[in-house]
Formats: C-alpha cells, structure tokens, sequence
C-alpha cells in the first residue's frame, strides 16, 4: 500500500518512472529504433545493430564515471580529458617502451588526474564542477607540454586495443568483452557493496552520512580515483576504435557523457539513479545521433534538434519522477 | 487581571492568533506604563514568540488590539513598529554580516554620535565603526544592535533574551542601561529565563501559558515561585508517571565521564557520570548548551577544554566516525538531519555498518537484512512504505533514526528531545525502548524539552543552565515544577 492520492494515469507512470525507471527508457529506445526504421527503411540491420552498440560503449563508461560521481551529488568534467591522456599516452610510449609499461604510465596518469580531483574535493571542499575543470584545463596543457617536448619516435596502436575497439565476433562487437563484465560489476556494486551504498547515502543528505560514521573525504578520494581510471581505460578502448592518437580524442564525449547520465534518470542533485538507466541513455543518444546523421539535416539543425531532444527527455523525466 | 494603567505607552488587549489548527494565541495582553520595565514570560510554546511578533509587525493578529500611546497601532511590519516607537532588539542581531558597523547604521538611518555614546556606555568604548559585522564576536554584536536601537530613542524597548551569552560584565552594564532608560521615563518589554536579572531591573512581569496571559504580578521577593507555578498552570499533578522501582546510582566506574566541558560561548562548564544501565536526563531551557554539550559527545564539534573518558579511558572526537568507535551514538534532534529521506528504510538503518572504509566490499545482505528486521521488529516500525523514508510519517521516520543504532549494537545512545513533534503512542513506544536498552546495559544520555518525560524515562536528570550543570535531580523528585525551578537557575544546590 502506498500513499498516492487519486492516482491520474501521469501520477501512475510517474510512479512506475520512480520504481522501474529502466521501462520508460527502454521503451523510448524503441520509439527512436522505430522511426528511424520508418524513416530510413532497410537501415536497421545486425550490423547496424553492433555499430551502435560499438558506438555507445565507450559514451557508456564515461558516464559510467558521471553515474558514479553524480550519486553523491558532484560531477566529473575531466573524463574526456583522462581519456585522451590515457590513450595519447600508450599510443606514443608504446613504440619506446613497449605495450605493457606504456598502458601502465597510461593508466598511472589518469590516475594521478583522479587523485587531484579526490583530494580537492575532499579535502579542500572544491566543488566539483570547478575542480574538475581545473584539473582537465591542467591536465591538457600538460598533455600539449609533452607533446612538444617528447620526441615520439612513431605511433604504435597495439593491436589487442584494435581487436577490442573494431572488432566483431559472432556479429557482436569484441568490446562487449570489456564492457558487459565492467557493467555487470558496476550494477552490482552500487547496491551490493558498501562503497556503492555510501555514494546514494552521501548523494541524499551529505551531514547524515556524516553523523552515520561515514568519513567522506575517503569515499570522494576513492570515487574521483575511480572515475578517472575508468576514464583511462575507456580512453585505451577508444584508442583502438579510431585507431588514431590525437589530442583531443576523447574530449567531445565529456558533455554527452553527462547528458546520458541525466537522460537515464541520475539525479545530478544526487541520491538518485544507477548505471542501468545510464546504459539505455547512452543508447539512446547514439540513435539519435544517428538518426539525425541518416535524416541528412545540416549540422547546425542537427545540434539545435539535438539539443532540444536532450531537453525535453529530461525535462519529461524529472516532471513525472518528482511529482509523485 | 490588573487594570490597564490609562497612561499605558504600549496597551495590548485581547489579541489571538490561529496557524492552521494551532490556536498560538487565544486571549494575551501585556500592558506597559511609561518608566516601565514590564518581563514577559512564559514555558515553551506558551505563545511568547508569536506575541512579539504580532507587537513588532511581523505578524497580524486575528483578533485584539494593540495600542501605542493610546492609538491603535497600524503597524505592518518590522519598520512601521519603529515609526510608531517601538524598536525590538533580538537574540540573533539583526545585521548584515558583510558590512560594516557604520554601513548597518546608514542602512537603518541611524546617526553615528548618539551611536558612539551608548557603544561606550554599554562597555564597548573601543568599538571601531569600520569593523565588519562577520568579524566582530557575537557579544559585541548584541552591544551593537541595543546601541543602534538606543540611538533611535524608542518610546518602547522591546529585548528578546539580549544577555543569552553575553559576559557577566557586559551584563551588568547593559541591565544598569536599560534600567537608566526606564528611569528616564521610557517604556521596555523585557523577555528573560533569567530570574535574576528580572528581579534586578523589571517593575511588573506578565505571564503567559497557553496563549493566554494568566497573571501581572508586581516583582517583588520571593515572586519567583508564583511566576513558575502560573508558567506550569495547574495540570501539572495529572501527569501520571509510572511507578518504576527507584535505582541506586551505580558505584561502578562510570561508562561516560565528562568533566569541565566547553566549546564555543554556550557551553562553559559541563560534568556528569553516565554509568551502564542508566536513563541520565538532561534539563535546559533552550540555548542553554545543551547543543553544544550533544554535539561534542558526538564527536560533531570539537571541545576547547574539558575531558571525556569512556570506561575509563580519556577520548578525544575529531570526527562522528570516532565517538561511533568508542560506542557514543547520536539521534539528533532534528530527523532531517540523520536521514536519507530519499533512499528506503533498509539503506537508512544499515548505513553505520557500511561507514568504514574495510566494509565498502560486499554487503553480506542476509546477515544485514537479519539485522535490519530485527532492529524494525524492535522499534514496531511501520514499513508500508519502506521505499522512501519520505513517504513515513514523522514518528515512524524518529524509529528509523534510533533503529540505525540498534541494528549497529547500542553502547551508550545520545538522544535528543527524541520525542519532539511525534505522536503519543510513538512517545510511550520510545520510553519503553529507552527503559528496555538500559535494562540490558546501555548507558542513555536523554535530553527532552517536555518536562515530565524525565520522569517517564528517566534515573535522573542534569539540569544545565547557562553553560553549567546547576543541580542533579533523582526521577522520582523531578516533578515539573522542581524541574522548572532549576531550569530556571533557582536552585543554587552544588552538582556532586
């Protein structure tokens, strides 16, 4: 038994968004797949099909790192830049030193963006959005720095990174090697483990927590760490999906990172939402990107409608979750 | 009632006021002659907050008038009351914190030279003008806002709790003040828990219970007890305590002993024993340190003297996750502030046994789930809507915010005023918990702002008043009025 009051049928699916927040999303997926087909008919295709996904899972872990960060009410704008830095990193080392200790300074340095983020959060109280910025402002220029300085001797793409990023077994794409295991643990450890519980518990009420015996310097220095290293390991998946290092790589994922947060229900506010939503969001706007590619409308329509679309799901979304 | 002197500056009769369902007001009075320093008293909740506000603006009464300098007052707000002459000054000072002293003044149209000349009259000869609000401490910004409301003159002074934490020296120079200006011919509404200094400068004192005024007594020796006795009202015998057999305090070493706490400028001088099995009270009007005192337990604030051994051993909190270890576990008062209204009932209770860092990896869910169900099954929690702790109404949400300590293990349980807002059944459910955690050998530290549960809950009880403990009262003598007197500092009896 619940306390809802005369429930109209958008009170009622706006419970259902609250309690089964996957269904909506899932079924606006669909709508999307739908017109597409309608509109283009014959595109949709096995192939079609592991493109996308292809397509959407790099977009999927960083916001993953969104997911995580905005649970507890912050934000993480440095995941583009950790992601470059990671793949740019190996691509140019790898023919110096070799495959492994490349991915390992790789790894290392997008961690070290982590641990700056965590600890002028935590420690110094930062708020986030500025902390994060700042680090990947920093973090570019250092990037450029090394650039210049360091003489690469070639670019080597090592090839397991390629086989990963554009690689298809059974029709599938290879990444979903790496990615349904990483979302499987995610999924579970927001729930299942303490470390994940704690992200919705600070997200809700940051001073209960406190009073709980939560130390929350901890969890934002670990989480930030978190984010960025999984910042640096979809920055190595990318690598071998574009199979080119550039220095701007991953940067335009930042934003659309977010946005398939907030599409697949993460309250930036925190306390509220989960990687499953985030999946189907970042699905859903790699359709839509799609979609507006296939419906050949100049690229300034096709931003001002994406834009727009971005908008009016969340805007949809928040409506119906926070009347009920 | 005593007839309203006919030269009344300030004449309010009759006035009443309704929010929603609660009558705040019913039929209050207050009536001041020129020369006059007339104390308005009344318990909590009697109204008095509401009374002022309708005086001062702030509020419209529903019914009754109110009269200054026998025209009826068109006041509507804070700055029509100062037009018409009456000028309240209250205990949080009404400045801008990010300008100065002299900015504040030009804000409210105040002039600089009769400023200056109470500033020094009120022992701040030294005050610098250009001096941001933020920077000066909070006694000298009382100093400031009484000057400012001085230099204007008012025909009515209206100070609200103006000596809380004020220094004894300060206090003194600031009642020889407003006594000076009743002397001068001018009128003060004087609202004070302290008894001493309303014997050392008021005229008349008027008593509200219940949003009626129901005395105006002239002060005089020995008035103290009638003004508590019409403060309770007469109900006070019906009460029913339940007769619970009277224990012995322990002789074993004390599981909490604090000795000289203090911290900011509230709490001065805290020390009691707490030992294993007890129900220890406390007693404070508000404001009185009782905050400060819970907060420190708790390892929420840090003390800057004083000493807290737990079972013997000397501890010091520098973050809640510290006074958790060593077994102190806080239930504040306001729920809003311990829970995650947006997560489920689950996640609420188990968060403690999450917190540190070795229990981040995998919830063991059946152990937690056993635990959380019997924390729920002890505290009657109603679970219908255990998905949000929103959706729970207020009592079920206070059972949530103890049932994290239960599911956790209790030690010693910080509760306070654990019963504010909630329903009675809920209240009965908490002291029967509260009596079962000390009958198996939890220690229970229990501030309440409703008197007669100390009898209710409690062994005994601390009564603390202006930052120090004033007298230790057994259960079975803590009747509210004897609980009121030493919350009022009436008693001079020696803490042990």
């Amino acid at each position: 038994m619940t306390m809802t009051d005369t429930p109209t049928p958008l009170n009622r699916l706006g419970r259902l968004m609250v309690d089964q927040p996957l269904l909506p999303l899932i079924g606006l997926l669909i709508l999307l797949v739908a017109i597409l087909a309608v509109l283009n008919p014959g595109v949709l295709s096995m192939f079609w099909a592991g493109n996308t996904i292809k397509i959407a899972i790099p977009l999927a872990m960083l916001a993953a790192c969104q997911t995580l960060t905005m649970l507890t009410g912050g934000i993480d704008l440095s995941v583009g830049t950790a992601a470059t830095i990671a793949a740019y990193l190996t691509a140019t080392l790898a023919p110096m030193t070799g495959v492994p200790p490349a991915i390992a300074i790789a790894l290392a340095s997008a961690v070290v963006i982590g641990l700056v983020n965590g600890f002028g959060v935590a420690i110094c109280r930062v708020h986030p959005l500025i902390m994060t910025l700042g680090t990947a402002l920093i973090a570019t220029g250092c990037l450029l720095v090394y650039q210049r300085y360091v003489i690469a001797t070639g670019v080597l793409i090592p090839d397991f990174l390629i086989w990963l990023g554009t690689g298809r077994s059974f029709g599938l794409p290879n990444s979903l090697v790496l990615f349904i295991p990483f979302a499987a643990l995610v999924i579970w450890a927001q729930r299942r483990s303490g470390f994940g519980r704690l992200l919705y518990a600070i997200g809700a009420n940051e001073a209960a927590a406190r009073l709980s015996g939560v130390r929350v310097w901890q969890v934002h220095l670990t989480l930030y760490t978190l984010s960025s290293l999984i910042a640096g390991v979809t920055g190595l998946l990318y690598l071998g999906q574009i199979k080119t290092a550039s220095l701007s790589l991953a940067l335009p994922l930042d934003l659309p990172s977010v946005a398939a947060a907030v599409i697949g229900g993460t309250s930036i506010f925190g306390g509220r939402g989960g990687f499953g939503g985030t999946i189907v969001g970042a699905l859903i706007l790699t359709v839509l990107t799609s979609m507006l590619t296939l419906m050949q409308i100049p690229e300034g329509g096709r931003r001002i409608l994406f834009g727009l679309i971005i908008l009016a799901v969340t805007a949809l979304f928040i409506r119906l979750t926070e009347r009920s | 009632m005593t007839a309203a002197p006919s030269d009344a500056v300030l004449d309010a009769t009759g006035v009443a006021k309704r929010f929603g369902a609660v009558q705040a007001l019913k039929n209050a009075s207050l009536q001041v002659g020129a020369g006059q320093v007339v104390a308005l008293m009344g318990a909590n909740g009697a109204g008095k907050s509401t009374f002022v506000k309708i005086l001062t603006g702030v509020l419209k009464p529903d019914a009754g008038h109110v009269k200054i300098k026998g025209r009826e007052s068109t006041v509507a707000n804070p700055a029509g009351a100062r037009k018409w002459g009456l000028v309240p000054v209250y205990q949080e000072p009404s400045l801008i914190p990010d300008l100065s002293v002299a900015d504040n003044l030009r804000l409210g149209d105040t002039a600089m030279e009769p400023f200056r000349h109470w500033v020094s009259e009120l022992g701040l000869p030294g005050l610098d003008p250009e001096a941001m609000i933020r920077s000066l401490p909070l006694a000298s910004l009382r100093i400031v806002d009484l000057a400012r409301a001085l230099a204007i003159e008012p025909d009515v002074l209206l100070l609200d709790e103006l000596t809380a934490a004020l220094p004894t020296d300060l206090v003194d120079r600031v009642l020889k003040v407003v006594r000076a200006q009743a002397d001068a011919g001018r009128s003060v509404i004087y609202i004070s828990h302290r008894f001493t200094e309303i014997a050392a400068i008021c005229d008349r004192a008027t008593v509200l219970r219940d949003g009626l005024t129901v005395g105006d007594l002239p002060i005089e020796p020995g008035i103290e007890e009638r003004i508590v006795e019409m403060m309770l009202g007469g109900a006070v015998a019906a009460a029913v305590a339940e007769e619970r057999p009277v224990k012995p305090v322990p002789a074993d070493m004390p599981r909490l002993r604090v000795r000289g706490l203090k911290t900011g400028t509230r709490l001065t001088d805290v020390s009691f024993d707490l030992h294993k099995g007890e129900v220890l009270g406390v007693v404070a009007l508000e404001g009185q340190g009782q905050d400060e005192l819970f907060d420190v337990l708790a390892g929420n604030r840090k003390a800057s003297a004083g000493t807290v051994e737990v079972d013997g051993t000397a501890r010091s909190f520098h973050h809640p996750a510290d006074a958790i270890a060593a077994g102190l576990t806080l239930v504040p008062g306001d729920r809003a502030h311990a829970l995650f209204m947006s997560r489920s009932v689950r996640e609420n209770i188990a968060a403690p046994l999450l917190a540190r860092a070795r229990n981040w990896g995998a919830i063991r869910m059946g152990d937690e789930a056993a635990k959380v169900s019997a924390a729920i099954e002890t505290l009657q929690i109603d679970t219908r809507a255990q998905g949000e702790v929103r959706r729970l109404s207020g009592g079920n949400q206070q059972k949530v915010t103890i049932a994290r300590w239960i599911a956790k293990g209790v030690q010693t349980l910080l509760l306070f005023d654990p019963t504010r807002g909630i329903d009675i059944r809920t209240k009965r459910q908490i002291y029967a918990l509260v009596r079962d955690l000390a009958d198996q050998g939890a220690a229970v530290l229990f501030y309440t702002s409703e008197l007669a549960e100390i009898r209710l809950a409690c062994d005994r009880a601390v009564v603390i008043f202006n930052g120090r403990v004033v007298d230790v009262i057994d259960a079975k003598d803590a009747d509210e009025a004897t609980l009121m007197r030493a919350a009022y500092g009436l008693t001079e009896k020696a803490p042990a």
